[in-house]
């Protein structure tokens, strides 16, 4: 799979010679729009990695994952990712911070590692979504949404670990 | 790419309840154990630590903004948009493949797919004010805004190049070996979110009847 981001990115850019684009005036404008993104959820990450490590070096972490741990080795999750599935539908800064917070504890290549990249990325910011979407209309009844949302997101932890277990033989 | 497009939060309760629960928790603990020292330690690290996170993000965002945005100017969205009507058109065959809500979810649904986040959330907000129209502005959510919501909490990606390019700073080895495990979970979640909004949307039509 080494492959897959040197061809994504030359499939683009042929695409963009053969339509005409100006790929690099697309490329730098594009460049720009991430960077006002980063500036605009710098506070919100500082905020929330500051928090996340307070968590971690307290021992409150290790202590919640302690005392999730039966509940978790009985579906066969991984300890350290119960923060994260309860972190994820809520923050995207915040389960951004786990995830690399697992990363340079476990190391990316780990089977928590994995199963927390499955999980970040096979899920969105659930409750953020509803908010913004709802929000714009005026809407006030919004009947099953949020749980349909959630069990959704359930299925999509659930199957992160069978998944990983499945295609890494763990 | 979207696991950072949606960080831009609504600064809403949750979040303030949730962030200074973490903090609370976190010193009441390091009182009960008596680790101060180490507390305090572990705040200025992580404030060191955002940073450094920021600047290898930095980077990673650029590339991706800038490849994705030579992908939006391409067509792209269009052209996937195109491929997806079979499905798109069952699932909201409750409005007209011509009216304006069926295109806004048609491009927000595809640049998903894509990764344009950018591009993604006007396209569903330009959805949901058409939908909130064909609803005649009740303050009941219609099924189809039901069944749109809730694609959109999915997140089916073709590549997803943040979590890659995350895990690659981070020294894997083989960073996207974890692409088909993203793929089916993400499938899996999304299949279930729209069957469960369709036999719920069902249930309550029913019972309007």
């Amino acid at each position: 799979m080494e492959f897959i981001i040197p061809l994504f990115i030359g499939i683009t850019v042929m695409f963009g010679f053969i339509r005409k684009v100006p790929v690099f005036t697309a490329f730098a404008e594009g460049a720009a729009k991430g960077l006002i993104t980063l500036y605009k959820i710098m506070p919100t990450l500082i905020a929330l990695i500051i928090a996340v490590n307070m968590l971690k070096v307290s021992g409150a972490m290790d202590y919640l994952c302690t005392l999730l741990s039966p509940i978790a080795e009985m579906i066969g999750f991984p300890k350290e990712i119960i923060p994260m599935v309860l972190l994820r539908p809520v923050s995207g800064s915040g389960s951004t911070a786990l995830l690399t917070q697992i990363y340079s504890d476990c190391g990316p290549d780990s089977f928590a590692g994995r199963v927390a990249s499955v999980l970040c990325a096979s899920t969105e910011t659930t409750f953020y979504a509803v908010t913004v979407y709802f929000g714009s209309t005026g809407v006030k009844k919004i009947r099953h949404t949020l749980w349909v949302a959630l069990l959704a997101d359930l299925t999509a932890a659930v199957m992160a670990v069978v998944t990983v277990r499945i295609f890494f033989s763990i | 790419m979207r696991i950072i497009i949606d960080i831009v939060e609504s600064g809403g309760k949750m979040l303030s309840f949730v962030w200074g629960g973490i903090i609370l928790i976190s010193v009441i603990f390091a009182g009960f154990s008596q680790n101060f020292a180490e507390l305090s330690q572990g705040v200025l690290d992580g404030a060191g630590d955002a940073v450094s996170l920021i600047i290898t993000l930095a980077g990673i965002i650029c590339l991706w903004s800038g490849i994705m945005e030579i992908g939006e100017r391409c067509g792209f969205t269009a052209l996937i948009s195109k491929a997806l009507s079979p499905v798109l058109s069952r699932l909201f065959s409750g409005i007209s493949r011509e009216s304006k809500a069926y295109k806004y979810i048609s491009m927000n649904v595809s640049a998903n797919l894509l990764g344009l986040g950018n591009a993604a959330t006007p396209f569903g907000l330009s959805a949901m004010k058409e939908l909130n129209t064909l609803n005649n502005n009740s303050s009941v959510a219609s099924n189809e805004m039901v069944l749109f919501v809730v694609m959109n909490t999915a997140s089916l990606q073709l590549v997803p190049t943040m979590i890659g390019s995350l895990r690659q700073s981070y020294g894997s080895t083989s960073p996207f070996d974890v692409l088909p495990c993203i793929w089916i979970s993400s499938l899996c979640a999304l299949l279930v979110g729209v069957l469960l909004a369709c036999v719920f949307n069902g249930t309550k039509s029913r019972e309007n009847l």
